[in-house]
């Protein structure tokens, strides 16, 4: 599906920098350990945070053998609850995409790189709203330096 | 007071905030850092000071104890230790918080003081409040917010009015 290039970066990137910071308060509030595996990563994502900061609780399913590939299945999206259509002339704007680029942002701070997309959109047609989530190779842990 | 300074350290090790409350006692703040620019040694089976000076820790000061265990203990944060949380001496307390994120709450108190732990979950929460919902703050630079000092502040006073006659953490 494509859409226009200056806009899917944009929510993305909006949710990128809500992210980044959200992940503190969560952690300072929510008092969650260290995770041990991707899908108690994925598990806590979706019963924790989600039910903090959204009222809902997303269901999680594995889809791949390695485990590192995890699904959200959202019924309720509650920053769609007031939309019946898209307007037209936007029928490819997935604003939604704010919430991939928070869950992005947040697990970068916490060190671990992931892709996060919608892959299905119930505003679309879809029968349920699912935001995939792709646990990629763990960075290596850099030595940061001091500036001088 | 009995809380003698608060720092926040951010994930390159630079300091981005930093408290003092001085008091006659409050000789020796230390900044928190790795490696250590003391060099320890074994002397009548006490682990001191014997070169270096930094902030306030002096050659002949006594370490009594790291993470809570005796002065044998490991310094290092390399095989498997996860960094200090806690440095004891004659004179203060060091406790630090390490997120999950690579921010450190450093916070130096006398070291009858109790309640620090809770403390430093306060004051974490206190920067995810008002410091990163601030919109002029960015991540990873000192933090110069008026409602973080506020609040930081009052956490203070609320730690040390509750904590100095209980049992020390």
């Amino acid at each position: 599906m494509s859409r226009p290039a200056h806009r899917r970066p944009a929510y993305h990137k909006i949710g990128y920098g809500i992210g980044t910071r959200l992940v503190e308060d969560f952690l300072a509030r929510s008092c969650v350990g260290r995770c041990h595996s991707y899908s108690e990563i994925t598990d806590i994502i979706a019963q924790v945070a989600f039910k903090m900061y959204l009222g809902i609780t997303p269901s999680v399913t594995c889809n791949n053998s390695s485990r590192n590939e995890f699904s959200l299945i959202l019924d309720k999206n509650p920053l769609v609850e007031f939309v019946e259509e898209l307007p037209a002339g936007r029928s490819s704007l997935c604003y939604c995409n704010l919430l991939c680029g928070i869950i992005r942002g947040a697990l970068e701070m916490v060190h671990l790189a992931a892709d996060v997309t919608f892959l299905q959109d119930r505003l679309k047609g879809d029968s349920v709203t699912e935001i995939g989530i792709t646990f990629l190779k763990k960075r290596e842990e850099k030595k940061y330096r001091r500036k001088k | 007071m009995a809380i003698f300074s608060v720092y926040v350290v951010n994930k390159a090790g630079d300091l981005i905030y930093q408290l003092d409350s001085y008091s006659p006692r409050a000789e020796a703040e230390k900044t928190f850092s790795y490696p250590l620019d003391l060099l320890l040694k074994l002397h009548d089976e006490r682990v001191l000071v014997a070169f270096g000076q930094r902030d306030g820790i002096r050659v002949g000061h006594a370490v009594l104890a790291i993470n809570g265990m005796d002065g044998n203990g490991k310094l290092s944060p390399e095989q498997g230790s996860s960094g200090i949380e806690m440095l004891e001496t004659d004179t203060f307390k060091l406790h630090c918080y390490q997120t999950l994120t690579g921010i450190k709450f450093v916070v130096l108190a006398d070291p009858r003081q109790a309640g620090i732990d809770s403390l430093l979950r306060k004051i974490y929460e206190i920067y995810s409040d008002f410091a990163l919902k601030n919109p002029f703050y960015s991540l990873e630079m000192p933090i110069r917010c008026e409602l973080f000092d506020q609040n930081l502040k009052l956490a203070l006073e609320v730690a040390e009015k509750a904590g100095t006659f209980g049992p020390g953490s």
